[in-house]
């Protein structure tokens, strides 16, 4: 097995700004090593390993899949999009949470990449988790708009809410949440607490909070207010370390435990709603 | 759907207890460090320095705050860190009640010792 | 086969304790937290030894100067300066907590983008995080001096 480490030079980001110098790892195969269980069988877990060529930008995903065409058709693996937009192949690589499609061999160390499941989530069978309990707490921070007034059923005519783009950015960012469960993975606090709605819950619930469509803050922040709630949260970070997106969930939830405080003033005005008439 | 809460005080309420107690605590314990530096070391830990600290009221107050806010700060630090390994409600109206007993139990104990030692230097 | 939806919200595949340990896998906050938790801990068993040991006071000089036999030995000291070093450390964090879970120090919400780094975990909250250690090693060293030093 060939190995040698090269320096690929600096490399010019989009904005024209030069990032550190990354290092790859180039190799022309490697041993992934797959966590197996069948619990809904009640079997006892184990590792299957399988040796799978990889060129420069071969995925995590890409050798999965190889091992599951070539070697073991059986091994059980959720995916869709493969370009880190769905949240599917969520999973454990070495250890650290990552989306299997999203992460390049050359960016691991090592001759042997270790894939088990997403830790925090009762596990299914192989890499398959069930994230019912995990839907279960987004929706209990009531993920959609509330406004009376728009309600379209009944007031016709109305055409939009009218916001700025410096209102926008206000929630945007946490707007491009996956739900990929990689944070509520790392959580230090979803590691023991049950009830702990989990990072991208309660970053949900400032996206909600801060959107200037929405005019019912007392009752968003009444539901992350309680012993298993936002309180439970103590800014380890490992969910912004470990998001995707850049949707950074550690700012959302602090920033709205910063407004439950009262040390930020909730100062948004809420967006107006424009009728056909007024446009 | 607003949902009420039949509780004594609310967590954010509690959070603010914790932070409140945690920089009110920090000025006190800096005092109290400082005044073994006021004299040599070992000269400050005898007997008859000590107690004589205790008389002077305002030390044996600060004392008492200091007893009081690491107190409710620690165990209220405790409680939170035990919360989050069980969830039960056994366990969590387990932990209310150790944690309040803790503290009413080691507050009224550094009391005794404040007043009894404060009565001492007056013999 | 068993439905997925049906399976109960059980402790099945949580970390637990464990997911406490290794802190060094996410970075300096979570081995802020994990250090914050030690110390904390740390400091209240050694507040109840303390207020304890200080209860002698009131049997008399001879039950201090037992109590004071038994805690100014070089081990004692060394205890000690742990428990300088932890206090220092736990207040000087505890200290930048309460402006970022504040919300203040992390920056402003924005358009991520490639190579999307947090916002959050900027320096300016994460050199808090070595401020505080550098000022736990200062006061050690200090303390070392004064109870070590023979003064």
């Amino acid at each position: 097995m060939k190995e040698f480490i090269k320096k690929i030079g600096i490399i010019k980001n989009r904005n024209g700004k030069e990032d550190d110098i990354k290092k790859e790892i180039l190799r022309d195969n490697i041993v992934i090593r797959v966590f197996r269980a069948n619990r809904t069988k009640g079997d006892s877990a184990s590792y299957d390993s399988f040796e799978v060529p990889v060129q420069r930008w071969t995925t995590v995903l890409d050798a999965l899949l190889y091992a599951k065409s070539y070697h073991d058709s059986s091994i059980g693996i959720r995916y869709s999009c493969r370009m880190a937009s769905c949240g599917s192949c969520g999973m454990k690589i070495n250890g650290i949470p990552r989306l299997a499609c999203y992460t390049k061999i050359s960016e691991l160390e090592g001759s042997t990449i270790t894939c088990e499941p997403l830790a925090n989530f009762p596990h299914i069978r192989d890499l398959v988790t069930d994230f019912s309990q995990f839907f279960d707490h987004h929706k209990k921070m009531q993920p959609y708009i509330h406004n009376e007034n728009s309600d379209m059923t009944d007031k016709k005519g109305l055409i939009e809410f009218k916001q700025s783009l410096e209102d926008v950015d206000k929630y945007l960012q946490f707007s491009y949440c996956i739900k990929c469960g990689l944070c509520y993975s790392a959580c230090p606090t979803v590691a023991t607490d049950t009830k702990f709605p989990g990072p991208q819950a309660l970053s949900q619930a400032y996206r909600y909070y801060a959107d200037t469509r929405d005019n019912d803050t007392k009752e968003r922040l009444n539901i992350v207010d309680e012993k298993h709630g936002i309180w439970r949260c103590h800014f380890a970070g490992s969910c912004s370390a470990v998001c995707p997106k850049g949707v950074d969930p550690a700012l959302g939830i602090q920033l709205l435990r910063g407004h439950l405080m009262g040390f930020s003033k909730n100062e948004k005005k809420i967006a107006k709603l424009y009728n056909q008439r007024e446009k | 759907m607003m949902k009420t809460r039949n509780v004594i005080l609310h967590e954010s309420q509690i959070m603010k207890i914790h932070y409140i107690t945690a920089i009110a605590a920090l000025f006190v314990v800096a005092v109290h460090i400082l005044m073994r530096l006021i004299m040599p070391y070992d000269m400050s830990l005898q007997y008859e320095n000590v107690v004589v600290n205790y008389r002077n009221i305002p030390y044996a107050l600060l004392l008492e705050s200091i007893l009081v806010l690491i107190a409710i700060h620690g165990f209220n630090g405790l409680r939170i860190i035990l919360l989050e390994l069980r969830q039960n409600k056994t366990w969590e109206n387990g932990i209310t009640i150790f944690t309040i007993t803790a503290m009413i139990a080691i507050i009224a104990y550094g009391t005794r010792t404040i007043i009894m030692t404060n009565q001492l230097g007056l013999e | 086969m068993e439905s997925p939806k049906e399976s109960k919200y059980d402790r099945n595949n949580r970390e637990g304790l464990k997911g406490w340990l290794n802190p060094s896998r996410y970075g300096w906050e979570r081995v802020s937290y994990w250090l914050q938790r030690l110390t904390g801990v740390f400091l209240l068993i050694y507040f109840i030894g303390h207020v304890y040991e200080t209860s002698s006071l009131t049997r008399g000089p001879d039950a201090w100067n037992a109590m004071l036999e038994l805690t100014q030995t070089p081990w004692g000291h060394l205890f000690l300066i742990l428990v300088i070093g932890t206090s220092t450390f736990h207040s000087a964090n505890g200290i930048r907590l309460i402006f970022t879970e504040a919300g203040k120090g992390l920056g402003k919400p924005g358009r991520p983008d490639y190579p999307y780094d947090a916002m959050s975990l900027n320096y300016r909250q994460k050199s808090g995080i070595w401020v505080a250690l550098i000022l736990a090693a200062v006061a050690m060293l200090y303390g070392s001096s004064v109870l070590l030093g023979g003064e």
